[in-house]
């Protein structure tokens, strides 16, 4: 019980907060055998006033995100081992055509990740399912039989019981944490109103509050609290016989920002629908304070206005009846991030603090237990780089980039969010010195890691005339939304000629030291002990064999290495190779990101390009591939790099940023009589590198894939040692129960008549419609896909078991619920396109 | 029949009561507004008569901008309009609310309105002057019951019952009349969704009287402090009766 | 410089809050002579005088009048008008109770003076600084006062009633001249409580309940315990508005104010608005599953537990030690 016991004065762990996140994070952590665990509660228990105790409490498993569908199921499956899921089913119900094809777009995730059954319904058999619905308002709906309702309170309270019954676990509620001290940057103790624990170890679970507690460490937990309004109406009479809480499926009316629920003889209804309410942590107050709990907030009625017609139009029988009444109603608060997701695992600022906040009730076991494996294992099950708390780079860190995405998001809870969707707010944030020759460009700028990057540039149009037929366009406005056949153009242009590319956003490090070489090789697949001057493209790996990252390295000198990055996995990229980085002190990591802006050159005439601007050989033989160099070039002295990920002749050339203007107009003056144009990330990104069958991390790329399944498993391991290698020889042994496939589409038409291209994560099916699951029990899905120019189709990547990863196999690919003929094209990593490298190498 | 019916918007408090730094007010910023217990009473009550006996019923406050916000809560649960006295958000002593009031009472009365039944809270939650509806009946020459915990109108009278030591005192009252109420005259309805819809097309009329200055004059508020209490834990759970038992015995109550 | 303080009769005499608002009259004008009012029927009050002489009361005035046979509020109203224009008194003090406080604020409205309603302390002067209850005692107001006379009620138990025998009081009788307005507002009948029940304002013993009851069938064990100890139930506000026992069982600012011997409450939280009702409790007994609860800063026993526990076994012990 809430008992309050005396609190040990040191432990092994401390975790803040006993909601449903909490409770479970030291559940899992003592079932995974650590012992002298504390978790600590400001407020009372069970209910402790924060998210967790207003909670709707219910669960839709699918999502379009592969990460949080994953967490979602295996938090149903423990709540189910609690005893506290109540089965009701879900329809989330259309009232637009737009929104009908999105539900369709959610059957296709719902296969990819493995939740069925699922189903589209109509109008009709909404109403059989919901009598009290009124179908003439919608168009159909998207059943998912799965959904159910969870008791998280209880929940939190059988985990905290079994933690304590472990010998594992002391519970304190009603203490207070005053202050959280470091030394030397790690975590020492926790001090609250009940006296100090000394620990190295502290989980922040604390939901809302969870930024206040982070600032204590001097650390960033970047969310802010958000008003979800939430009313109770009742009694309904047609709810009059209800025996349980929940009886009908629960409605999510997705066009109007809302949702429908019985409770008992009760209708709740909730919104994401009013303007953003958007609070500071320090703004919350305490138990003793609050008029109902810290985080029901006052409701504000005004805000619901609107929502209360849709509710009527919806179920009027209900809503519009005059004997029911609104009973309660509440601002509830919740946390939301800048992007969205949780954020998870250690801070980047201080060892042994971690974040388990941003979490809802639908997911909190499941990163509970994945929380909890990663501290004990240094990886969990299920990857979370997309939670990662170590991805916010510093300027996503400020309230202000946190507010303004936060706002800019809310109301897209349940909206239709196309893959590609670029935020609004908070841009233009970083600049490359290239971007005001961009703009004269006409570039379409997205955004990757804060920086503005061009897409495609507006003043390559006239090469759609050049291209012609070459060039197909998209029928449909959702496959051509965020898109341009410009980007295809763009493509055939550098594969004829040559194209420059702004790739200032990458993420830079430089190690340096006597210790600096045995660093890299701790983390690298790949050999790093290789001769100043070269650049080796390596894997890191988790414990367990997955992909941590995917980069390059270059070998400056005997004690000088410079890592570069994507930018938007750059900073937990940063953290792995900190963490990594020797004890003694022996090399140092220094973020050269802002010092260097990197320009890529590449086509067949880039060589007579650059040769033209330098004095210094650049011949092949002169300059061979993976190798990299300081050359001059006019005024400037550039680093350049021979390495390409878009699979044709030419450099990264880096220079320090203030001199990058002067770089872009002298490779620009030289390269424009050999038909040199700039060419954006829609090139570098998608249509070149999947060409050449080059993986992305966070696609192809994760921790639930192995190196001998992506195929690019080295010829030979190194002796050295480093993180994975373990697992990695393991995997060299034995059959990989996937191969990454290329594929391409064989028939875009769908049953209308329109040319339909899929955009990616849609599940690749038998003919016949069945999944594709290989032994390991993941489906098959599409990790990217994008237009292959030069080879002239749509191409798709997959991870397929093996018997059906053999070139010629057909297959089919569902897309926004039809299904769409394919051929592996390649098995295993051969590109599609120059597949004998002769490009690079020439 | 024509009911007016009076409330004050005062803010929904927690277990603690937060002052501001000058010690002029509760802080709010993290409470809700609510009426008194009393009033929700009287506004209920009002809803009922008027559907009973037809007419119209009439919510009125004196109170600031916000005050609105509880005026629409009224409306929603039936009430047909609403009378908003704005005010800067100072405080108003009884006597000057009295004052507004009767003037506002008397200003509909110039506008062919006569209100058969003015109602009041007993005494508003935050205040608690126990003097605002007898002032307004002075005001207007009309009679006034108090902390009525039962009203019936038939054939221009009203019936009231007060609760007394030992049961109920009734009064007989002439309407119009004034009545001020207390909590457990009915159970207030919740507001249908119906309802809430109907509240926002409904007419608030805004006026801004002057504010007088205060005779009872407000300096600051003080929390008391001090009588916190250490309670002597007799036992966890069952195994504690035997315990209770004793306390019980000590004190006399076991006999 | 006179005070005059406004006296109700209980059952057995002056009621005991307004021989509070006596004492705290006197404080007001220490060693001034202290007029006191009475309604009685005509002929009637003469012990009512001798009692008030015991507290300090220099003069009584006996208001003589058929309609005092029964509360009527404006004619008393009149009779205390009356005599602050015969006396001049510098104030006008009552009890702080339903009547004292209504009385006052009809003479209020006649005299069209401010009245300052429950005060703890005061002090004579131009303004009177005072320091009265809001918020049914949960905050407190330090004010000025203006006008005079002062009218004032005294907070409950603000002051004790304490006896300052004064030499004889004269006792005056007058008939206040009423015309039939004020006689409107009267009492015409008494509905008396019915037979067995155990008010809840009087009981020596109180037995209530909050939420952690749980539901109105969850009070079974709150009766059983209240009948064992020939107490009342009582019960929270948030009980009234689950419409789990009717509002006559509330405890609290806007319920029944009790002042039992002891108080046991079970699943009480302790909102501001409950303990605004039990704070005559002599002696207060929680019984709550969390240790930190708000009401347990008020208490002066606790049992942590579930009331669903620990009340039957209460119950159970008490059957026991009866049937030693």
């Amino acid at each position: 019980m809430s008992r309050t016991q005396r609190l040990p004065t040191s432990a092994h762990a401390v975790v803040i907060g006993a909601g449903i996140v909490g409770s479970s994070v030291a559940y899992h952590l003592a079932r995974l055998g650590w012992r002298d665990l504390v978790l600590l509660e400001k407020g009372p228990l069970p209910n402790a006033g924060g998210s967790t105790g207003h909670a709707s409490n219910f669960i839709y498993p699918v999502d379009h995100s592969k990460e949080m569908t994953a967490l979602t199921l295996e938090s149903m499956r423990q709540y189910k081992e609690l005893g506290v899921f109540t089965e009701s089913g879900g329809i989330e119900v259309a009232r637009t055509e737009e929104r009908l094809q999105e539900l369709a777009r959610r059957v296709s995730s719902a296969k990819a990740w493995g939740v069925e059954p699922v189903s589209l319904v109509t109008p009709a058999e909404v109403k059989e399912l919901v009598p009290f619905l009124d179908e003439r308002v919608i168009l159909g709906g998207f059943y998912t039989p799965s959904v159910g309702v969870v008791d998280s309170l209880r929940a939190g309270t059988l985990m905290r019981e079994q933690a304590v019954e472990l010998g594992a676990l002391t519970v304190a509620a009603r203490t207070e944490v005053l202050g959280i001290d470091t030394r030397r940057g790690r975590i020492a103790r926790v001090r609250t109103t009940a006296g100090d624990i000394d620990t190295e170890i502290v989980v922040v679970a604390c939901g809302v509050w969870s930024p206040r507690l982070a600032r204590m460490a001097g650390a960033s937990i970047p969310l802010t609290p958000a008003v979800h309004q939430m009313i109770d109406i009742g009694p309904v009479p047609c709810f009059e016989r209800c025996t349980r809480s929940i009886e009908f499926p629960i409605v999510r009316d997705m066009d109007t920002n809302m949702y429908e629920r019985q409770d008992g003889t009760s209708l709740e209804i909730g919104s994401y629908a009013h303007r953003p309410i958007l609070y500071e942590p320090e703004d919350l107050p305490s138990v003793e304070e609050a008029a109902l709990s810290p985080t029901e907030f006052p409701f504000t009625q005004e805000d619901f206005a609107p929502q209360l017609e849709q509710a009527l139009e919806l179920m009027p029988e209900i809503v519009g009846d005059e004997r029911v009444g609104i009973k309660y109603a509440i601002n509830g608060i919740l946390s939301l991030t800048p992007d969205g997701l949780p954020v998870l695992g250690e801070t980047p600022e201080v060892k042994g603090l971690w974040s388990a906040a941003a979490v809802w009730v639908k997911e909190g076991p499941g990163v509970g237990k994945s929380l909890a494996e990663w501290m004990v294992h240094g990886e969990s099950e299920i990857d979370l780089h997309s939670s990662d708390v170590a991805r916010f780079h510093e300027h996503q860190k400020t309230r202000f980039h946190v507010k303004a995405r936060a706002a800019e998001g809310f109301n897209k809870t349940y909206g239709i969010v196309h893959p590609l969707e670029q935020w609004e707010s908070n841009r233009p944030l970083r600049l490359s010195p290239f971007y005001e020759r961009e703009r004269a460009l006409g570039a379409v700028f997205f955004e990757a890691a804060g920086w503005e990057r061009p897409q495609w540039y507006e003043s390559n149009a006239p090469l759609l005339e050049e291209y012609g037929d070459r060039v197909a366009r998209r029928e449909a406005e959702w496959d051509a939304r965020w898109w341009s056949p410009i980007i295809t153009a763009e493509h055939l242009a550098m594969r004829d000629r040559a194209a420059i590319f702004d790739l200032s956003a990458f993420a830079i490090f430089d190690v340096t030291g006597p210790g600096a070489l045995d660093a890299l090789q701790r983390v690298s697949l790949r050999q790093m002990d290789v001769a100043p001057g070269r650049v080796v493209y390596t894997p890191w790996l988790t414990p367990g064999g997955g992909f941590k990252a995917d980069l390059t390295v270059m070998r400056l000198g005997d004690e000088h290495f410079r890592v570069v990055t994507g930018g938007a996995h750059g900073m937990a990229d940063r953290k792995w190779l900190r963490d990594h980085l020797p004890e003694d002190g022996s090399a140092q990591l220094a973020d050269l990101t802002s010092s260097w802006c990197t320009l890529g050159l590449w086509g067949p005439r880039a060589r007579e390009i650059l040769a033209s601007l330098t004095s210094d050989d650049v011949s092949h033989e002169g300059f061979p591939f993976a190798t990299c160099r300081t050359i001059e070039v006019g005024p400037l002295r550039v680093l350049a790099s021979r390495i390409s990920y878009v699979g044709d002749l030419g450099w990264e050339l880096y220079v320090p940023s203030e001199q990058g203007a002067r770089l872009w107009d002298l490779v620009w003056e030289a390269g424009r009589p050999h038909g040199l144009i700039a060419a954006g990330i829609g090139v570098y990104g998608t249509t070149g590198r999947l060409e050449k069958c080059y993986r992305a991390y966070g696609a192809e790329l994760e921790s639930e894939y192995t190196v001998v399944e992506a195929g690019m498993a080295p010829p030979r391991v190194k002796d050295e040692d480093f993180v994975g290698k373990e697992a990695h020889l393991r995997h060299r042994e034995a059959e990989p129960a996937a191969i990454l496939c290329t594929l391409t589409v064989d028939d875009h038409t769908s049953s209308s008549g329109v040319e339909r291209y899929p955009l990616g994560r849609e599940p690749v099916l038998t003919l016949a419609g069945e999944p594709l699951v290989d032994a390991k029990g993941r489906r098959s899905y599409v990790t990217s896909a994008g237009t292959g120019p030069s080879v002239g189709r749509h191409i798709l990547l997959a991870y397929l078991p093996p018997e059906h990863a053999q070139v010629g196999a057909e297959l089919a690919v569902e897309y926004l619920g039809e299904r769409y003929p394919v051929t592996v094209a390649v098995a295993g990593s051969t590109p599609l396109f120059d597949p004998e490298n002769v490009r690079i190498r020439s | 029949m024509n009911v007016l019916v009076c409330v004050k918007r005062v803010p929904m408090t927690g277990g603690t009561i937060v002052l501001t730094p000058d010690g002029q007010a509760i802080a709010t910023q993290h409470l809700g507004f609510t009426i008194s217990p009393h009033e929700e009473c009287g506004v209920e009550e009002a809803v009922r008569i008027v559907e009973r006996h037809g007419g119209e019923s009439v919510v009125l406050t004196l109170g600031p901008p916000e005050a609105e916000e509880q005026l629409r809560d009224a409306l929603a649960l039936g009430i047909d309009r609403a009378i908003h006295l704005v005010t800067d958000g100072e405080e108003w002593d009884a006597q000057a609310t009295a004052a507004a009031i009767a003037a506002a009472v008397e200003a509909e009365r110039a506008a062919g309105i006569e209100y058969d039944l003015l109602l009041f809270g007993n005494e508003s939650a935050d205040a608690g002057g126990y003097q605002v509806g007898v002032r307004v009946a002075h005001r207007l020459g009309l009679p006034c019951a108090t902390g009525l915990k039962s009203l019936a109108v038939e054939g221009g009278r009203i019936r009231c019952e007060q609760e007394a030591p030992g049961g109920r005192d009734v009064y007989d009252l002439p309407l119009p009349a004034v009545v001020t109420v207390k909590e457990g005259l009915n159970l207030p309805r919740y507001p249908s969704v119906p309802g809430r819809m109907r509240a926002q097309r409904k007419p608030v009329a805004a006026s801004r009287p002057a504010r007088p200055e205060p005779r009872l004059e407000r300096l600051r508020l003080v929390v008391p402090g001090g009588q916190r209490k250490q309670a002597e834990i007799l036992g966890h759970g069952p195994e504690a009766a035997p315990r209770v038992v004793e306390v019980l015995e000590r004190i006399g109550v076991l006999t | 410089m006179t005070v005059l303080a406004l006296v109700e009769r209980g059952p057995e005499g002056p009621d005991e809050l307004s021989l509070q608002a006596l004492a705290f009259a006197r404080s007001l004008a220490p060693g001034e002579p202290l007029h006191a009012l009475a309604p009685v029927r005509g002929g009637e009050g003469t012990e009512l005088a001798a009692t008030l002489g015991e507290h300090g009361v220099s003069t009584v005035h006996l208001a003589e009048h058929e309609a005092f046979a029964a509360h009527a509020p404006v004619a008393l109203a009149r009779a205390v008008v009356e005599l602050v224009e015969r006396l001049a008194p510098a104030a006008v003090v009552a009890a702080g109770s339903e009547r004292g406080n209504e009385v006052l604020a009809h003479v209020g409205a006649l005299l069209d003076l401010p009245l300052a309603t429950n005060c703890l302390e005061a002090a004579l002067g131009e303004p009177m600084r005072l320091t009265r209850l809001r918020w049914g005692g949960s905050l407190l107001e330090e004010a000025s006062l203006h006008g005079s006379p002062k009218l004032l009620t005294v907070a409950p138990h603000a002051v004790p009633a304490e006896a300052a025998p004064a030499a004889g009081p004269a006792v005056e009788r007058f008939t206040p001249s009423l015309t039939d307005a004020d006689l409107v507002v009267r009492v015409v009948e008494r509905v008396q409580a019915a037979a067995g029940g155990i008010s809840l304002a009087d009981a020596k013993v109180v037995v209530s309940a909050g939420r952690g009851a749980g539901s109105a069938e969850g009070f079974a064990v709150i009766e059983e315990l209240a009948a064992l100890l020939g107490g009342a139930v009582g019960c929270s506000r948030a009980v009234t508005m689950a419409g789990w026992r009717p509002h006559t069982d509330q405890v609290g600012q806007t319920g029944t104010k009790i002042a039992p011997d002891v108080y046991i409450a079970c699943g009480i939280s302790g909102a501001t608005q409950h303990l605004a009702g039990c704070k005559g409790a002599k002696t207060l007994l929680a019984i709550n599953t969390d240790p930190d609860a708000p009401i347990l800063a008020s208490a002066d026993y606790a049992v942590i537990g579930d009331l669903h526990e620990v009340v039957p076994a209460i119950s159970a012990e008490i059957r026991k030690a009866r049937g030693r």
